[in-house]
């Protein structure tokens, strides 16, 4: 444990580990960008992002620069206060749920054992639940702020959607939570030892994931910015770097989600270890990294396939077929493991 | 560490809680509730009950004020018009809260008025023993509780639907 002799060192460890988290997460979402524009064009025979560097590797910079310099407009009937707190809302709620994840077991420096993660709440999964359910914030006063019609509706539809979605997905990981009997991630990583909980939890996992794109805004599930219908949802009055904001939520999102699909269905940094000490320690980040890679990858190959839902649609979706088998799950679940323990 | 962090917070609340009521524009209001009801998440988690603290924010902040927020939007309410306030109001509102007021801070300094702001280490307020507590000793209130919300769920559905 602790002692209070150890704190200024362990002051100085948590910062090191939030400024490396940040910009592998900021760094991850910028090639995400263009993981995505490459993959999306392949699957529609163009080659996408070519010119910026070799296959278009410098693309992110390009967009990043392109961001910074653009003429930031606010227009004149917004509600200037809420206009500018939104984007920032959603940015910064994004980042924080990435705080509970765990990359990796812990690494030994100078006889300290630093765990490989920000911080390890009894809570962690619940924290981040907290943490998403908030983000609604960000996309709903962006709508409402701008004071224009088509911001509105894509602020009302997130909404709406967000709340339906989030049902599910909460209760789709209870089935989780119920089998490791803790919410700390760190505690349900390492219970998948044996097994991971994708083959204790087929359904938990298609809910959650299901689920997860919809609290995304992704396609199929992207309603709220359907450009055919609303030119850009909640975020057409925004420009430059307050729409780069929202953008980079939006990724920081899909990481979060894949990174908790990871440690929740497929043992996080659990995976094979040989080799060196060095190699040995650091093989588990490997693992974590290519298992998230694989999500964002998947999340990707999804947007390129599938068309938009009807919002009816969506609705009829969320209530009547996936919280009813979200339901089902817990049910069953609960049933097994009270048998398993009596 | 404990002392100044309760302070920050328990201001805010105030603050932020008095805003709610005096702000013009009912967005701005249900903002500064979520507010309230984040700073009070705070000092949950200072007085070491993280579970119930993170289900404030996910229950009420994260839900409850979703709803909120979502009328007010597809209302579209802007700045509220003042309509002739009731003279009723005017005279006896001030006092009533200053009684108010009075009564809850006699009370808090004559009972409660050397409790520590923290409990300290030694209280667990995890899951687990909020778990138990709660299916142990409170169980009967407990399921009460819930028949008492599925009843309110089917109040609201037969309201809702004109024809089922």
């Amino acid at each position: 444990m602790a002692t209070l002799s150890d704190f200024p060192l362990l002051l100085l460890a948590t910062l090191a580990k939030v400024v490396v988290v940040l910009v592998v997460l900021l760094t991850t979402i910028a090639y995400t960008v263009w993981l995505e524009r490459k993959v999306v064009a392949h699957i529609q025979s163009r080659w996408g992002p070519y010119l910026v560097g070799p296959h278009g590797l410098l693309q992110p910079v390009a967009d990043g620069l392109k961001f910074l310099f653009k003429e930031d407009i606010i227009p004149d009937q917004v509600d200037r206060l809420i206009f500018c707190l939104a984007p920032l809302l959603a940015f910064t709620l994004a980042f924080l749920s990435i705080s509970v994840i765990p990359f990796g077991e812990s690494v030994t420096l100078a006889g300290h054992t630093i765990p490989l993660q920000i911080t390890d709440l009894n809570v962690g999964l619940l924290f981040i639940l907290a943490v998403t359910s908030l983000g609604v914030y960000g996309v709903a006063l962006a709508g409402w702020s701008s004071n224009s019609k088509f911001p509105l509706f894509g602020g009302l539809r997130s909404s709406a959607q967000l709340i339906s979605y989030e049902l599910t997905l909460g209760l789709a990981v209870v089935g989780v939570v119920m089998i490791a009997g803790s919410l700390s991630l760190r505690e349900i990583v390492e219970q998948q030892h044996g097994l991971w909980n994708i083959f204790k939890q087929p359904l938990g996992f298609l809910l959650y994931f299901t689920a997860a794109i919809a609290e995304t805004n992704r396609t199929p599930f992207d309603l709220p910015e359907a450009e055919s219908e609303l030119v850009g949802g909640y975020h057409t009055e925004y420009s430059s770097f307050k729409f780069a904001m929202f953008f980079m939520a939006e990724y920081a999102n899909m990481v979060t989600v894949s990174c908790l699909a990871t440690s929740l269905f497929f043992g996080g940094w659990l995976g094979p270890v040989f080799g060196p000490p060095i190699v040995r320690s650091l093989l588990p980040v490997v693992w974590f990294a290519l298992k998230v890679l694989t999500f964002l990858f998947v999340y990707i190959w999804i947007r390129g396939t599938l068309p938009r839902f009807r919002y009816d649609q969506l609705m009829n979706f969320g209530w009547r077929f996936t919280l009813p088998l979200a339901l089902l799950n817990v049910l069953g679940t609960s049933l097994i493991v009270a048998w398993r323990s009596a | 560490m404990v002392a100044p962090l309760f302070y920050i917070f328990a201001g805010l609340a105030i603050a932020a809680g008095l805003s709610v009521v005096l702000q013009r524009t009912p967005v701005y209001s249900a903002l500064s509730l979520i507010l309230v009801l984040c700073s009070l998440a705070v000092i949950y988690l200072l007085l070491g009950a993280e579970f119930l603290a993170v289900v404030q924010v996910i229950v009420y902040a994260g839900a409850i004020m979703v709803l909120f927020v979502f009328v007010i939007m597809l209302l579209n309410a802007r700045a509220e018009t003042p309509t002739d306030r009731s003279r009723f109001a005017r005279w006896l509102g001030l006092p009533l809260l200053a009684a108010f007021l009075g009564e809850v801070l006699f009370v808090v300094l004559a009972h409660f008025a050397d409790t520590p702001l923290s409990s300290g280490e030694a209280f667990d307020g995890g899951p687990r023993a909020v778990g138990e507590l709660l299916f142990r000793n409170y169980v009967l209130p407990f399921e009460v509780t819930s028949i008492l919300i599925l009843v309110a769920i089917m109040g609201a559905v037969v309201l809702a639907k004109k024809q089922l």
